[in-house]
């Protein structure tokens, strides 16, 4: 069963010939409308003109997440705000965060793909979404809730937290599809058997699960204990959000809406795009959207794309599983956190350079964040209370700097390997 | 007169207390006293010994970090009640006591107390003002 089978079951030429008519009406509507595009196509001698067909798409620049910081808040809009309906976020918190903007159009758009996600897990106008994703700046909420009113599904719009009610509102309403994060999923599993709940003889028939790496033992044990069909959902805040991309029950990778994000995989290093099956960067470009259109946005992503029919009979472009980031990015319980964010923190209290290490673990389902932080000559007290107000200020700064919970723990000098070059402060002791 | 101590950060792992008494011993240096303050992550050990300048380079030759405090000894009978009664002239006088630590001296048959005072100056002066010792580095025998 496809949402919109016209345009996920395209024949070749039939998708190429769509995405060369919205590519030329974008590099127009990005030339045009947005100065930062205006500079970087005078600075190439290129001009919208230029662009013929979906295969020119090579001639464009890239656009990358700094340039999004550096034309913070809305340099990026190539509409004026009276067209902007709504905007929404980054998770991430280094700094100012990325915005996507959206018209009345981009919100039918997102409704459309999101409804090709979830009817990609079996969504139909009968079912009851239970939506576990944050409601908020947030993209995750808002973004399957649009698509499941788009479907006409009952949506409950119970966003993060609370765990217990959850369960019960599961019982209670009898939810049978669930969106939130894999590592809440399995939270809500560990909460609800505690409960003394069979979740085996619940309604819940599947879920689409995202905004985190997860693994394919991960999909297996929230199969397990749930009960239900967990597929994963791909999307990021400066593309639309949730929406980019779903996995079919074939579970053969995530189809892309390539009719709307027009996905190429690049070599990192070099730029040059690289054969399908070839594992790169992945970079997309917004063919539809009109208030933050994109140009070859490289999400830093790595994975690998899979041409060809599904046996579900889609055509669009399908991905392989993320398998890791081109930068030092860590996913942790759906917020994105750069060690350099701790590094301030420190840095700040410290006042010198501070010695320390991140790591990454995966207690029962919750991802569990550590900071081990070097004793130093200025931090030293010989008062086990002022030492303790030491990690206290760490960990409370930290903590509201990137809004989860992070454990903090003063250690002996030398404790951190210390190497040439660039420290290996980061371990991420999850096995996914 | 106050008295140097030198304070050590240790992660609470077998063997540190070890480690660090070992460096003090090879290099010469004798533990006058010592105390140890934890937590279930860290503690940090506070010592007293014979020639401080020399300890805290040798420790921190060996990476630890140190820190140099300045503390008061109380000299006191040893006998029941002797801490109870310095306890009792800082109460009256509201002195707030960081920390604290004892030991024994043997052939004088004292106690001798070491206190972290938040205002080493006055306690000095109210314990004096009662009679009660305070201790020089000679009667601990450190230089």
């Amino acid at each position: 069963m496809m949402w919109n089978n016209e345009r996920e079951a395209l024949t070749d030429s039939g998708k190429k010939a769509l995405q060369s008519e919205a590519l030329k009406g974008l590099v127009k509507r990005a030339y045009d409308k947005i100065p930062f595009y205006t500079e970087k196509f005078d600075e190439l001698g290129l001009k919208p003109a230029h662009i013929s067909s979906i295969e020119d798409i090579v001639k464009l620049p890239f656009t990358n997440k700094t340039d999004l910081r550096d034309n913070y808040p809305f340099g990026m809009f190539a509409v004026p705000m009276s067209e902007v309906v709504e905007t929404h976020t980054s998770s991430g918190t280094t700094g100012k965060p990325v915005i996507g903007g959206y018209t009345k159009k981009d919100i039918d758009l997102w409704s459309e793909v999101m409804a090709r996600c979830l009817t990609l897990s079996g969504t139909t106008s009968s079912d009851v979404v239970h939506n576990a994703y944050g409601y908020g700046l947030f993209t995750g909420g808002l973004g399957v809730h649009y698509g499941a009113r788009r479907i006409g599904a009952t949506v409950i719009p119970v966003s993060g937290g609370n765990t217990k009610r959850q369960v019960m509102i599961m019982q209670d309403f009898g939810s049978t599809i669930l969106t939130c994060t894999p590592s809440y999923t399995l939270y809500l599993a560990e909460v609800g058997e505690e409960m003394g709940i069979d979740f085996k003889r619940l309604p819940l028939r599947a879920g689409n699960f995202g905004a985190e790496p997860w693994s394919n033992n991960m999909r297996i044990e929230i199969e397990n204990r749930l009960g239900l069909l967990a597929l994963d959902i791909y999307g990021l805040t400066e593309i639309i959000g949730p929406g980019v991309g779903n996995e079919c029950e074939q579970k053969t990778g995530v189809h892309l809406c390539d009719d709307h994000f027009y996905p190429e995989i690049i070599n990192p290093d070099t730029g040059e795009v690289l054969p399908p099956g070839e594992v790169g960067e992945l970079v997309i470009t917004t063919l539809t959207k009109e208030a933050t259109p994109l140009i070859r946005y490289r999400t830093r992503d790595i994975t690998a794309l899979k041409p060809g029919k599904c046996a579900c009979g889609r055509t669009s472009m399908r991905m392989e599983r993320i398998m890791g980031r081109t930068d030092d990015m860590l996913i942790i319980r759906g917020v994105n956190v750069f060690p350099s964010q701790i590094e301030e923190v420190l840095v700040r209290i410290e006042g010198t350079e501070p010695h320390y290490r991140i790591v990454i673990d995966r207690v029962g389902s919750l991802d569990v964040l550590e900071v081990l932080v070097e004793m130093n000559e200025k931090m030293i007290s010989d008062e086990i209370k002022e030492l303790e107000q030491v990690e206290l200020k760490i960990k409370s700064e930290i903590e509201s700097l990137l809004g989860i919970k992070v454990g903090v723990k003063l250690v002996e000098p030398k404790t951190i390997t210390r190497s040439e070059g660039k420290a290996k402060r980061v371990f991420d002791k999850r096995t996914l | 007169m106050q008295i140097r101590q030198v304070s050590v950060f240790i992660e609470n792992k077998v063997g540190r207390i070890m480690e660090i008494t070992e460096v003090l011993g090879e290099s010469n240096i004798n533990l006058r006293a010592l105390s140890l303050a934890d937590t279930s992550d860290f503690g940090i050990l506070r010592m007293i010994v014979d020639n401080i300048d020399k300890a805290v380079e040798v420790l921190k030759d060996k990476g630890f970090i140190v820190k140099e405090t300045d503390v008061v000894a109380v000299e006191v009978p040893d006998k029941p009640g002797g801490l109870a009664q310095v306890l009792e002239v800082l109460c009256i006088a509201n002195i707030n006591v960081e920390y604290m630590y004892a030991f024994f001296e043997q052939p004088k048959d004292k106690a001798l107390l070491i206190f972290r005072f938040e205002d080493p100056e006055r306690a000095i002066e109210v314990l004096s003002a009662r009679g009660i010792q305070i201790a020089g580095g000679e009667t601990l025998g450190i230089g």
